[in-house]
């Protein structure tokens, strides 16, 4: 990949507690994703090999809710490096579905698919894996988001204009299209 | 399985989704290997209680990248709930839309994910050894990926209003009926689909003779295998009987999605959020099959349309039974895209896909439904319980990626055993070990949560448990 150009917005996606719906409604944007790649340095994402998320990001959509203590733990980090942090989608702005498990309590749903719906060595995984915090949240509840991109997905049209509104150093008004 | 304890501190040094530990014995072998699946969120549990017409919805988004295969299995599950036949054009149409998925999601497990490894090379700079790094090298290839998957993005979008978790596929049929400006839309597509299709699959198998070790060691073993088989054997996805091949190829059982219970059982292991399958009649580990595109094409007896059913047969001359190396499920992947693009075309091409009689209303008349379809990745069965009023009680949900997982496992342990000696960890090991997790397209948000291109951390551990090197990816 080339050096980074001044002029180029670092760019990063994160994945947190989602189904990667919001991820594919980005690649949907298709050959509209290709025709802006110039204008992007992308730095860290699912699609790329690269180890861990940078210092000095300019831009990072984050998908998901914030469910486990690695969620926890990266999405501080990813604050903490990104300039502009952008909640894509409705985990990640509302906590949506994975948050749905909030009424049953972490234990209760670890309980239902591995002691009740196991038929062999019933038990709950806890060695290595990360342990899941007791409820999911959204991302703002965790830490300061600056841009809320609602929707589930949130469709490859409004993705794409609030990436180029970012591209462009404007501030997105994601809620201006709906209505 | 000499040495079950690995330790390694569950919170820190997780920073991806899923994570490989390795252990060496004494001399520095590998001894074991272990691929640990990190997220969960618990579907079976939180649909309790809410009613039975919202699971499809509900359900698909367990999945963004096949959130239809959830929306079928869910909807024939909720149509076992109402006892109804749904119309024959219902049917139909969801085959349409199945498909539409199957091509879209193997296009981006083929082209956006593995071919980096294919054109690059499996030891080529992991810096560029990406789709990005595919366009800037191969960008005839690239594009080819891109409009495959489009195509297939933008035939569900047709059919169903909406790319990614459309409300269309319901309880008793579809929504609403197909236009004929949508039908000849998708038709107007199909040659210049079919023509990427084909020219990737040569030049896919052209490819394969330098691959020859890793199809030696990517999880290259008998399993039994399963799949949905339909009318005399053939390759399908919606319906039809489940099948089980046993390690020589023999068909040792052939029975329908609802008695599932009968043949497939699940462990849990304490390392991983990822419950493991296998064919209970044999126990575990037995029992392990594998599913997803090429144990569908191992448990067939045919395939019912031209082009692919050439493949398939010049497929199954790889092996005298079943076709064991895990590396051929990219092979078995293109075969199947060129077989959903011709079956889209059969099923596109009567009159009857216009009928608009494509929904069967009843209420609850059933406390109990089991779906089972073909996601892209294998078999998928949704199975609920309701109270009177269409309430779910409890459901279980069996998914693609737990079927394989202990292949996955396996494979793992035989990619680490041919390319890891001794004390040291390369980055082409790395990749490989990656590789052979790919190969199964596993689906890490379905069975639990996860991304396409997994970050992996892998740790290298001596007998004694200490960690003697490790190293990331991504």
């Amino acid at each position: 990949m080339s050096a980074p150009a001044a002029s180029k917005v670092r760019l990063a996606t994160v994945w947190l507690d989602g189904c990667s719906g919001c991820h594919m409604s980005l690649l949907d944007t298709d050959e509209r994703l290709i025709e802006i790649a110039p204008l992007i340095e992308l730095v860290h994402g699912p699609l790329v090999d690269l180890k861990e998320f940078p210092e000095g990001v300019d831009v990072t959509l984050v998908e998901g809710a914030v469910s486990s203590e690695e969620d926890l733990h990266k999405i501080r980090q990813v604050r903490a490096r990104t300039r502009v942090l952008v909640s894509l989608g409705d985990c990640a702005v509302s906590g949506n579905v994975p948050a749905m498990r909030n009424k049953f309590g972490a234990q209760a749903v670890l309980k239902r698919a591995y002691l009740e719906n196991a038929t062999l060595d019933a038990q709950i995984p806890r060695e290595i894996i990360p342990r899941l915090l007791a409820e999911s949240r959204p991302v703002h509840e965790v830490v300061p988001v600056d841009v809320y991109v609602p929707g589930c997905p949130p469709p490859a049209d409004l993705i794409f204009s609030v990436l180029s509104d970012l591209l462009a150093g404007k501030t997105p008004n994601p809620a201006a299209k709906f209505g | 399985m000499a040495q079950k304890k690995i330790v390694i501190d569950p919170v820190t040094r997780i920073e991806g989704h899923s994570k490989i530990s390795i252990h060496l014995d004494e001399q520095g072998h590998v001894e074991e290997a272990y691929f640990h699946v990190t997220q969960f969120r618990g579907f079976e549990k939180f649909c309790e209680g809410r009613p039975f017409y919202e699971m499809p919805s509900l359900m698909a988004r367990i999945c963004g990248i096949c959130p239809v295969s959830h929306l079928i299995a869910s909807a024939k599950a909720c149509d076992q709930i109402l006892a109804v036949r749904i119309p024959p054009n219902a049917a139909r149409l969801r085959r349409v839309l199945n498909l539409a998925q199957i091509v879209q999601s193997h296009a981006l497990s083929f082209f956006y994910l593995s071919a980096p490894d294919f054109l690059l090379g499996m030891d080529s700079d992991p810096a560029a050894r990406n789709v990005l790094g595919l366009a800037a090298a191969y960008p005839d290839m690239a594009r080819d990926g891109v409009r495959l998957r489009q195509f297939g993005q933008s035939t569900i979008e047709l059919l169903a209003g909406k790319r990614i978790h459309p409300a269309w596929v319901v309880p008793g049929g579809v929504s609403s009926p197909l236009a004929a400006e949508s039908r000849d839309r998708i038709v107007a597509q199909l040659p210049g689909m079919l023509a990427i299709a084909t020219r990737t699959l040569d030049w896919f198998k052209s490819e394969m003779e330098k691959f020859r070790e890793e199809i030696r060691s990517f999880a290259n073993f008998p399993t039994l295998f399963m799949g949905l088989v339909g009318e005399n054997g053939g390759l399908e996805h919606y319906d039809g009987q489940m099948r089980f091949l046993d390690t020589g190829g023999r068909v040792i059982a052939d029975y329908p999605g609802a008695s599932y219970a009968a043949h497939i059982a699940e462990i849990a292991h304490p390392w991983s959020y990822l419950k493991t399958s296998f064919y209970k009649p044999m126990g575990y580990p037995d029992g392990v099959y594998r599913v997803g595109p090429l144990a569908r094409l191992n448990v067939i007896d045919s395939v019912d349309t031209p082009r692919a059913s050439q493949e398939w047969a010049e497929f199954r001359e790889l092996d005298r039974g079943p076709v064991l190396s895990s590396f051929y499920y990219h092979y078995a992947r293109l075969i199947e895209i060129l077989y959903g693009l011709e079956k889209m075309e059969q099923l596109l091409s009567g009159p009857e896909i216009l009928d608009p009689h494509v929904r069967a209303h009843a209420r609850v008349n059933n406390g109990e439904g089991i779906g089972v379809s073909e996601a892209p990745r294998g078999t998928l069965l949704h199975h609920y319980k309701v109270d009177r009023d269409g309430l779910i009680t409890w459901s279980n949900l069996i998914i693609a990626t737990g079927h394989n997982n202990a292949a996955m496992n396996r494979g793992v342990l035989q990619v680490a055993r041919h390319f890891v000696h001794g004390n040291r960890l390369e980055e082409g090991m790395l990749n490989r070990v990656e590789a052979v997790i790919r190969s199964f397209d596993p689906c890490l948000s379905c069975s639990t949560h996860a991304d396409g291109r997994m970050a992996l951390e892998v740790e290298l551990r001596n007998a004694a448990g200490e960690v003697v090197d490790s190293c990331r990816t991504r």
